[in-house]
C-alpha cells in the first residue's frame, strides 16, 4: 500500500521523532485492586491494562500440568480501541497475540514452581495505535512482577519497521499502516534472549539485522521505564 | 543502603556471588550468580542471601497454623481455601467429630471458618490439613481480618513479642493463621485497635524497631481509653 503522505521528511517522522527515537511510555504499576497484580501502560496513543490473576488451580482440569504451571494470556481489544467499531470478543488475530504472549512469559516465569496451576494474565487494549501487542506484553510484564509471582527476568517487548526504505524504531500508527514491514519483538533484557518475533512485511537480510538491533535497544530503553516504574510503587510505602 | 528502611529488590536483580554468598529464598542461580526471583525485601545479613517477598500467594509448609475457608462438603472430606494457590482437602479422619458418610454437611458447609494445620504437601503440591492439633476448631464469632502473608511474620515479631503485646494492651484473643488471615475476637473496641494496629504494621513493615513504635502508640492510646 502507497500512500500520498511523506512518512520522513529531513530525518524527521511525521510525529516529528527521529528514526531511533521510541513514542512516550508512562507506566504505573499496582491499580486494580481485585487482582493480584495489575499495570497500566501508555505507549504513545496506546492505552493498556493488564491484570494478573493466580497461581490458582487450573480449570478445567485437563488444561493442567503435572509438573508446572500454564500461562494463559488473553489479549482483547476493547470496542472502542480503534476509529471503526471493533465487533467484541475473540478473532483471528486476537488469538494469535494471545498465544506469542503466553509463549513469551512462559519462558520467563519460574513455572516449575506451581505445578497443576495457572497464571491467568488479561491484556485489555483501551486505544490502540500501532504496536498494540508489545505494550501489551510490557504491562503484562509489569503486572506480574506486581502479582509477586517469580520470574527468571522482566521481559520487555519493542517493534523496528521500515518506511520508506529505512529502518526505524517502533512504528507509529500511520507507518504500521503504510509502511513497509513491521517487526515486533520481545527480549528477556538480562540474557538478551528473544522471546517473541513476528515480522510483518519485507525486509532484506541486512535490513531485518539492522532492524533487530534497533528493536532491541529499544527493549533496553523500556526496560528501564518497566524497573523505574516497580520501584516507584514499592521503595517507599511497600505497596500500601 | 540506609538505615531506615529495607532495601527492595525487583526480580532478575543481580544480588551477589555464589563465592561470597549462598542462595537463599527468593532467589536463583545462573552462571555462579545470585539473583532476584521475586519483588521483596533483600535479606543478606547472613551468609544466605534472602528475599523476602512483599506480595503473593501463601506458600503453604508442613506445621503451618492456618485460616481456612469451606469451599465444599464433598461425601468424605471438605475442600479448603487457605489462600494458597491450590485448595486444601480436610478428611473426615482429619476433624475430632465422628462423621457418618455422606453427613459432612452437618459439621462443616460452605462459608465455615476453621483454623487449621497443614498436615501434607506433596510435590504435585496436593495439600491436606487437619483439625486435629492442640486449640484447633471451628471458628465461631470474631473477625477476621486478611494482610499479606509475607508480613506474618512481622505481626507475629520475634519470639512473638509483637503479637503479646498487642494482645497485652487491647484485651482481645488472636490468632494468626500462617497464610495471612487473623481472627480476632474481643470487645468492640479492642477489636478496632488490634486491626488498626494490624494495618499500621503492613503498612510500616519496611522499616526497623517497629515493636517499639507500636508499644508507644498502644500505650497512648490505652491512657486515652482509660
Amino acid at each position: 500500500m502507497k500512500s500520498d503522505i511523506e512518512l520522513l521528511k529531513n530525518g524527521k517522522r511525521l510525529d516529528g521523532r527521529k528514526p531511533d527515537e521510541l513514542r512516550q511510555i508512562k507506566i504505573e504499576a499496582g491499580v486494580l485492586h481485585r487482582a493480584e497484580g495489575s499495570c497500566y501502560l501508555e505507549w504513545g496513543g496506546n492505552k493498556v491494562l493488564a491484570a494478573v490473576y493466580g497461581p490458582r488451580e487450573a480449570i478445567p482440569r485437563h488444561t493442567q500440568n503435572p509438573l508446572r504451571a500454564v500461562v494463559k494470556a488473553k489479549y482483547n481489544m476493547a470496542a472502542f480501541s480503534v476509529d471503526d467499531r471493533k465487533r467484541p470478543g475473540p478473532d483471528r488475530r486476537s488469538r494469535e497475540i494471545s498465544k506469542v504472549i503466553s509463549e513469551a512469559l512462559e519462558n520467563v516465569i519460574l513455572v516449575e514452581k506451581y505445578p497443576r496451576a495457572s497464571i491467568d494474565v488479561n491484556i485489555e487494549v483501551l486505544d490502540a495505535e500501532a504496536g498494540t501487542r508489545c505494550a501489551g506484553l510490557t504491562a503484562a510484564a509489569v503486572a506480574l512482577v506486581d502479582a509477586g509471582i517469580p520470574m527468571r527476568d522482566i521481559p520487555v517487548s519493542c517493534a523496528a519497521g521500515k518506511i520508506e526504505g529505512k529502518v526505524v524504531l517502533d512504528l507509529g500508527k500511520e507507518e504500521d499502516n503504510f509502511g513497509e514491514a513491521d517487526l515486533p519483538i520481545a527480549i528477556s533484557p538480562r540474557s538478551g534472549k528473544i522471546l517473541l518475533l513476528q515480522m510483518d512485511g519485507h525486509l532484506t537480510h541486512d535490513e531485518f539485522d539492522e532492524a533487530l538491533n534497533l528493536a532491541i535497544n529499544g527493549c533496553k530503553t523500556v526496560s528501564e521505564i518497566q524497573k523505574k516504574a516497580i520501584l516507584e510503587k514499592y521503595q517507599k510505602t511497600g505497596g500500601k | 543502603m540506609n538505615k531506615e528502611t529495607r532495601e527492595i529488590v525487583i526480580p532478575s536483580q543481580l544480588l551477589g556471588d555464589l563465592k561470597s554468598k549462598k542462595a537463599g529464598r527468593g532467589t536463583f542461580i545462573e552462571d555462579g550468580k545470585i539473583y532476584a526471583e521475586v519483588l521483596g525485601v533483600l535479606n543478606a545479613n547472613s551468609d544466605y542471601i534472602n528475599v523476602v517477598p512483599l506480595k503473593g500467594r501463601y506458600d503453604p509448609i508442613e506445621g503451618d497454623f492456618v485460616i481456612g475457608i469451606v469451599i465444599e462438603a464433598m461425601s468424605s472430606s471438605w475442600l479448603v481455601d487457605i489462600n494458597a494457590a491450590y485448595p486444601a482437602l480436610l478428611h473426615v479422619n482429619e476433624v475430632p467429630w465422628d462423621v457418618d458418610f455422606n453427613e459432612t454437611e452437618k459439621y462443616l458447609n460452605m462459608g465455615d471458618t476453621v483454623m487449621a494445620k497443614i498436615l501434607q504437601v506433596d510435590q504435585e503440591k496436593k495439600l491436606q490439613i487437619t483439625l486435629k492439633d492442640r486449640n484447633l476448631y471451628k471458628v465461631k464469632g470474631g473477625n477476621i481480618v486478611n494482610v499479606e502473608p509475607s508480613k506474618v511474620p512481622r505481626i507475629i515479631g520475634k519470639k512473638a513479642s509483637m503479637i503479646s503485646l498487642i494482645k497485652k494492651y487491647t484485651r482481645c484473643r488472636i490468632f494468626v493463621g500462617q497464610n495471612g488471615r487473623i481472627w480476632i475476637d474481643g470487645e468492640e473496641e479492642g477489636v478496632k485497635k488490634v486491626i488498626d494496629t494490624i494495618k499500621k504494621i503492613e503498612e510500616e513493615s519496611l522499616s526497623y524497631g517497629l515493636t517499639n513504635k507500636i508499644k508507644d502508640l498502644l500505650e497512648k492510646d490505652s491512657k486515652d481509653v482509660h
